[in-house]
């Protein structure tokens, strides 16, 4: 029994045809705008507009300023921990600029400079690591999830609001932040599923800065891409210059773009490099060499938007100097914020675990309150 | 004057099954913002028939099929929430409610709390549990436990075809999330019955044997096998009153102590396994509360500490009518002391 044979002029029909592998690869190169020094380059991709550049450079400038800041803060112990996204600038950025105000951000614990480039404000970024409670903003308010720590999971809760904005009729996108390590997570693989069946209006952006805490990409896949992770669900994905900001605005844009459109999620790998260490708590020096960060060094995202903005004439002194005063207001404000000691009322701890308070947990809390008075008697 | 109203609704017979069904119905018909998905719970009606008919009534963009991943379904359903959406979603079977337990455990139940009020996540995740069908290995665990132990979550777990209804009805407009436990032994047990008539609050337990000499303390599939040993121990002599708890968490300690204080001895059944099991929770929450009131100390029926059996030892390991009523003869009627047996 043999097979009946394919005519030669089959066809795919022509609803798949945006399923076309060929259509949903990466390129074999990340694409960017500008190299290491600077330089435009030839590249699919258009330039940004003068202001978006400024903008993208100044609010780099600003975020790396913040995270030194809450770096320094862990050395003198009045911060519990921070993981530092320096280095990873362009991506924070870049892709936190591509969104609209009614769209919405997940981010991991490494994305604080990517929610205060959102407009969260820095103290309220803050308070999970000072430990004052879990979460310092309203989600809503700035249309930011809480930061997520279990890694992948936020995937997920990105696909629901983005489909549930579909349900309702919204034209709202939801751009979900992840690390190269929670590409190998079960709900990583659950959410990417879900949201190209679901056609959902969906961004994933994966920082690929090379390390999963100690373990580096080759341990964690054997793709030959993240990005090309895509093409297995069915979903065009992209690979990008992770610290090229003018690039990873403008591939973010296009895929904030496509899925408003109806045209469903887009997975966007980009590569760049975690500079400093996990966390405070972490050596880096213990599974990676020197050379490694020198020549990601040499790559730095600020930099090299610098030296375009400063060669092309958009970055004069005066710009330069506002740039530096606002970053300098913003350390200065985290550091005064972090002098004013915050209450937090221990009454607090009863107050959210349900809609109503348990009668269970009044009772707690009555216990709690006694205990409470007989030590300040 | 109330025939001007119209007659009421006849009580009529209905299976758990169907209750189950009219409730998702009239959830969906009473509020928009109401999504029911899952795996085969579209097209199908899902593998128990609780959501048959759903998807043609109502569209596939409120009732559908998702791909096969119940972290995915639960973690969807967290954002859908967040974004102003009511999702009642199934789980095929009680263990593969599994994959998505980091959802429920780490995101679900703890959202309203780190968000300080600022995000509640009116969740009800359905999941058929227990034995008693005769089902294979993965098909019939108990796993209340699990979520009752995670604070920020309501458990609740129906008995009756009438309270299913209520209950399920009640999860749906509560703004915490809550894991909906269906007894799928009891899917297809009949009750005479007007839907919605008189709903108890949520969080309520209820009296469904009144009696004067010792309390049985049972929800979910339990439920059934508490009553008939009731009925069986008249026979014995001892006349027994039976609580259904209804919700597992929070507990109603008002309801079941008051019970317990009346009464004076206490057995507590379950079908999940006895270490760790809910039944420590009631019985040391009875001790805690009634001890002067006790003539005996709580008993517990549950299974055994082992994993669910295969479906010819099935019988051997759930409680039954006779173990119960075993039970209730240890309470020490007589003043001689026989204390519970040793080891189990």
């Amino acid at each position: 029994m043999v097979a009946p044979p394919v005519p030669e002029s089959a066809q795919l029909p022509e609803e798949l045809s945006d399923r076309h592998p060929e259509a949903l690869l990466p390129t074999p190169t990340p694409l960017h705008l500008l190299d290491a020094n600077g330089r435009e380059v030839d590249s699919r991709l258009s330039m940004p507009e003068e202001d978006v550049l400024l903008d993208l450079y100044r609010r780099m400038v600003v975020g790396r300023r913040f995270d030194a800041q809450a770096t320094a803060l862990t050395k003198q112990g009045r911060l519990a921990v921070y993981p530092s996204s320096r280095g990873q600038e362009a991506c924070e950025v870049g892709a936190v600029v591509a969104l609209r105000p009614q769209d919405w951000l997940f981010p991991t614990y490494r994305d604080s400079v990517a929610l205060v480039t959102r407009g969260v404000d820095p103290m309220e970024t803050l308070t999970l690591l000072r430990g004052d409670w879990h979460l310092g903003y309203d989600p809503y308010e700035y249309r930011v999830a809480p930061q997520c720590t279990p890694l992948a999971t936020n995937t997920l809760h990105a696909v629901g609001l983005a489909h549930a904005a579909t349900v309702k009729g919204e034209d709202t996108v939801a751009l979900v932040l992840l690390g190269d390590g929670a590409t190998s997570e079960g709900d990583t693989h659950e959410a990417l599923n879900f949201a190209a069946v679901w056609k959902s209006p969906v961004v994933f952006l994966v920082q690929n800065n090379g390390y999963a805490i100690s373990v580096p990409l080759a341990k964690q896949t054997a793709a030959p891409s993240l990005a090309h992770k895509g093409i297995g669900y069915g979903m065009p994905s992209v690979l990008v210059d992770g610290n090229d900001a003018a690039a990873v605005h403008v591939v973010v844009r296009e895929a904030v773009e496509r899925a408003a459109t109806g045209h469903g999620p887009t997975l966007i790998e980009a590569l760049t490099y975690r500079i400093e260490s996990h966390t405070n708590a972490d050596d880096a020096q213990r599974y990676r060499d020197d050379a490694e960060v020198a020549a990601w060094l040499e790559r730095d995202p600020i930099d090299r938007l610098e030296r375009y903005l400063t060669a092309r004439g958009l970055l004069g002194e005066d710009a330069r100097a506002a740039i530096t005063a606002e970053a300098e207001g913003l350390a200065s404000r985290v550091r005064a914020g972090m002098n004013a000691d915050v209450e937090v009322d221990p009454m607090s701890l009863f107050q959210h675990v349900y809609a109503q308070p348990t009668l269970q947990l009044r009772a707690q809390q009555q216990l709690l309150t006694d205990e409470l008075l007989q030590e300040a008697e | 004057m109330t025939a001007t109203l119209g007659a009421p609704p006849a009580a009529a017979p209905v299976t758990m099954a169907s209750a189950l069904n009219r409730a998702l119905a009239d959830a969906l018909e009473a509020d928009d913002r109401v999504l029911v998905f899952g795996e085969d719970v579209g097209t199908l009606g899902g593998v128990f028939r609780i959501t048959d008919g759903l998807a043609a009534r109502f569209g596939d963009r409120r009732v559908f099929d998702t791909p096969l991943a119940e972290s995915g379904i639960v973690g969807t359903a967290i954002g859908m929430a967040m974004n102003g959406l009511l999702p009642v979603v199934e789980m095929q079977f009680d263990a593969f409610a599994y994959p998505a337990f980091e959802q429920v455990t780490s995101h679900l139940a703890k959202m309203r709390n780190r968000t300080r009020g600022a995000v509640g996540l009116p969740v009800v995740i359905r999941v058929p549990y227990g034995g008693g069908i005769g089902g294979v290995e993965h098909h019939c665990d108990s796993s209340e436990a699990y979520y009752t132990h995670t604070s920020g979550l309501r458990v609740v777990a129906p008995g009756t075809p009438g309270d299913a209804y209520d209950l399920l009805r009640a999860a749906i407009d509560c703004p915490d999330p809550v894991i909906f436990l269906e007894p799928k032994r009891r899917y297809w047990s009949k009750e005479t019955t007007t839907l919605g008539a008189a709903p108890l609050p949520i969080d309520r337990a209820a009296v469904r044997r009144a009696g004067s000499d010792v309390t049985l303390i049972a929800y979910g599939g339990m439920l059934a096998t508490a009553l008939e040993a009731a009925e069986a121990a008249v026979e014995e002599g001892w006349d027994v009153e039976v609580v259904d708890l209804r919700t597992l968490a929070p507990f109603d300690d008002d309801t079941v102590a008051a019970s317990v204080r009346r009464t004076g001895r206490a057995v507590v059944v379950h079908e999940a396994q006895r270490f760790g099991g809910y039944g420590a929770e009631v019985a040391a929450r009875l001790t805690e509360q009634c001890f002067h009131h006790l003539a005996a100390p709580v008993l517990r029926v549950t299974g055994f500490d082992i994993p669910y059996p295969a479906p010819k030892l099935e019988e051997h390991h759930l409680p039954s009518v006779d173990r119960i009523l075993d039970a209730v003869a240890r309470l020490q009627w007589d003043d001689q002391v026989e204390p519970p047996r040793k080891g189990y």
